[in-house]
């Protein structure tokens, strides 16, 4: 047995870890109690199986391209920073990224994971045409949207539960450059957040940071990104029609003492991190897509710097209507709370893909949180919050919702697990997540 | 015959060897694959010209089958610019101890298979006045441990062999590099304990080794901390060292 945790490095537990060099051994890996674990970016427990944990990053071939198209075949090990470093300089970018490179596509597409494009492009599992998976009866099976079509939504955003994804054929976006082109807003409130992303709505790329550890009349003040594939014509004279991914320079090198975040360290950061903002905004200037799209890649293990209890991550999605006063109600606990970190992610999604996928249309309002206190009792708060206003919580960033929220948020799980049942009979697909979830006790 | 630059992966289906293939590849290279069993090359065959839209060839190589080596060279459709040898096998020490096909397998596979082929081809460089030999070795054959000197041993005697070709064939036109990779992340370390901070994964290793040979480099270790590890080891005095566990 290993101990295992994800991102957030809370929950840590014990799980059998295999890594199979074939499709093979793939098959004869799965037991009972066995999920797949792309790069282990999820930040809770679903990508640790109940009792084993199968690694799936080995699996990292190009199966297939056609440049005329952008369609691809690969195995769900690539990472999408693989995918974006050989086939970006080729003119083709995944049409949705999450907020890091560092996702295998197996994880990409069990999360349908969302990028700053949601609003108007929808996720990752919908530039999906086929997979190829794993059940966990033991079966290979192709699964689209005509073939095999009930396996083919509950395993986008299905948290690797119908079975071990093998394969996927996708399509790509053919780019002019690997450029953005970025506006900044400064938002002195949540209103005015809010109406910044809904005027945005027409941007292609739309994501607001806000200060949540800003009170009073300065609650929610934000600063919102919006960006735009930027064509040859934008680049500077001389300029590589496609930047270099640099490796992170910086890195954290050791778990930091706790007390290194703090209100006054969180606050200074978050001021000086609006301000600078804030004398940007307005005009609009051309970046590299790294730090557009992943401005957290550039520190290496982040995840340090909540020190070695780790960190929750808090993501939740509110419907639109009731949108304002929930989000205004939680920020102003937290601002009140003052430990949660640094800065918070705001943004709007539109409707999912998969039949347990995350997104409906609204807000997501994403927080990190160091493990320490009375947190857990404090994210159940919030959570009560989240179901009245008819909100779920994202669960590729999960560690500890009950079954109540989850139940509450997510209406189709009874459908998701009929499905389930027909492709797993004996229930042999279980994650540490889906134990503690849902799974029957 | 091809005027792009090509290169042959010899071990074309380890962890570096698909690496080195991809960092070749990538640079725009033509790659030739060689490997026992090619049906299992064909899907990194693929991967190379999806991701490269390069040429990819595949042969059938076995290291231990030394009298199929000239007909082997003599049927490749052209002469590769480069050549790397990363063939080889790491073996169990305590069964080499008293099994003594298990350590003619790993002295053959590590030693006599790769010298000579790399030899022949050395020779084919030559009578042309150009060409690059690449010769994966290991920071085990700087010196014998208990751990692990039957493979270690081989390793030296290819070391050996490879600075005497590079004396030799640089005369000629012809460079030879040495490879050290020390810990790599791959399927032969797998369930072994490796030093986390010595420890590289497989396409770091691909990358050095395309830096090597684009720059000339004679001997590379691909993490610069085992030059100044082995060379600690190398000094120590044989009376402190045969007391040493490790």
């Amino acid at each position: 047995m290993t101990l295992v945790s994800g991102w957030g490095r809370f929950p840590v537990v014990d799980s059998d870890v295999l890594r199979p060099r074939s499709f093979a051994a793939v098959g004869e890996a799965v037991s009972a109690g066995t999920i797949a674990r792309g790069n282990g970016r999820a930040y809770g427990d679903a990508a640790i199986g109940a009792a084993r944990t199968v690694t799936m990053t080995g699996f990292d071939r190009v199966r297939s391209f056609d440049p005329a198209t952008g369609r691809i075949r690969l195995e769900a090990g690539v990472l999408l920073s693989d995918l974006i470093d050989t086939f970006g300089p080729r003119g083709f970018l995944p049409f949705v990224v999450p907020g890091t490179r560092f996702v295998s596509i197996g994880g990409a597409i069990a999360a349908d994971v969302h990028g700053k494009n949601h609003h108007c492009e929808g996720g990752f599992g919908r530039y999906v045409d086929s997979l190829l998976l794993r059940t966990g009866q033991g079966e290979v099976i192709e699964a689209s949207r005509d073939e095999n079509s009930d396996a083919f939504f509950a395993t986008v955003g299905g948290m690797g539960l119908t079975g071990i994804i093998l394969e996927a054929t996708m399509r790509l976006r053919r780019v002019e450059t690997g450029w953005i082109r970025e506006r900044v807003i400064s938002a002195s409130d949540l209103d005015a957040a809010m109406r910044a992303l809904e005027a945005g709505d027409a941007a292609t790329y739309s994501v607001a940071w806000i200060d949540c550890v800003a009170r009073g009349r300065d609650l929610g003040r934000s600063l919102i990104y919006l960006g735009e594939h930027a064509d040859r014509g934008e680049l500077a004279e001389g300029a590589d029609a496609f930047p270099v991914g640099k490796d992170s320079r910086l890195s954290v090198p050791v778990d930091l003492p706790s007390i290194a975040l703090n209100r006054i360290s969180v606050r200074a950061f978050n001021e000086l991190y609006y301000r600078m903002g804030a004398r940007r905004a307005g005009g609009s200037h051309v970046v590299s897509l790294y730090p557009y799209f992943f401005p957290l890649d550039s520190v290496g293990d982040w995840n340090r710097i909540y020190g070695k209890r780790g960190f929750l991550q808090h993501q939740c999605v509110i419907p639109q209507a009731g949108a304002r006063a929930v989000l205004g109600e939680i920020l102003d606990r937290v601002a009140r709370r003052g430990d949660a970190s640094f800065l918070a992610v705001l943004k709007k999604l539109g409707q999912g893909n998969g039949i347990l996928s995350f997104p409906l249309p609204g807000y997501t309002l994403a927080l990190d949180f160091p493990v320490k206190g009375d947190i857990l009792n404090f994210l159940d708060e919030i959570d009560r919050l989240v179901v009245a206003a008819g909100g779920r919580l994202y669960l590729a960033k999960d560690a500890r919702q009950s079954r109540a929220t989850f139940e509450a948020g997510y209406p189709a799980l009874q459908r998701f697990n009929a499905i389930r049942k027909s492709l797993d009979p004996a229930g042999n697909i279980r994650s540490k997540l889906s134990q503690r979830l849902f799974d029957e006790v | 015959m091809t005027s792009r630059k090509s290169v042959l992966v010899l071990g074309g289906s380890s962890d570096i060897g698909r690496a080195a293939a991809r960092a070749f590849a990538k640079a725009g290279y033509d790659v030739a694959l060689a490997g026992r069993d090619v049906a299992a090359l064909e899907p990194d065959a693929a991967d190379l010209r999806a991701r490269y839209n390069v040429e990819v060839g595949l042969h059938k190589f076995d290291v231990l089958d030394t009298a199929a080596f000239e007909s082997f060279v003599g049927a490749l459709p052209a002469l590769p610019e480069i050549v790397i040898s990363i063939v080889g096998l790491l073996g169990v020490q305590q069964d080499a101890e008293s099994d003594l096909v298990h350590a003619t397998a790993i002295m053959r596979s590590n030693y006599e298979g790769p010298a000579l082929i790399l030899g022949l081809f050395a020779e084919k460089f030559l009578a042309r006045g150009s060409g690059t030999i690449v010769g994966v070795s290991s920071v085990a054959g700087d010196r014998g441990r208990a751990s692990n000197y039957v493979y270690g041993s081989a390793k030296a005697g290819f070391s050996a062999f490879l600075s005497g070709l590079r004396a030799r064939a640089s005369r000629g036109g012809v460079h030879v590099v040495t490879v050290k990779p020390g810990f790599v992340r791959t399927r032969m370390t797998e369930g072994m304990k490796l030093i986390g901070p010595l420890t590289v994964e497989a396409p770091v290793v691909g990358d050095a080794i395309l830096r090597a040979v684009e720059n000339k480099t004679d001997v590379i270790y691909v993490s610069g901390k085992w030059r100044l590890v082995m060379l600690i080891i190398k000094t120590l005095p044989e009376a402190v060292f045969k007391k040493l566990k490790f």
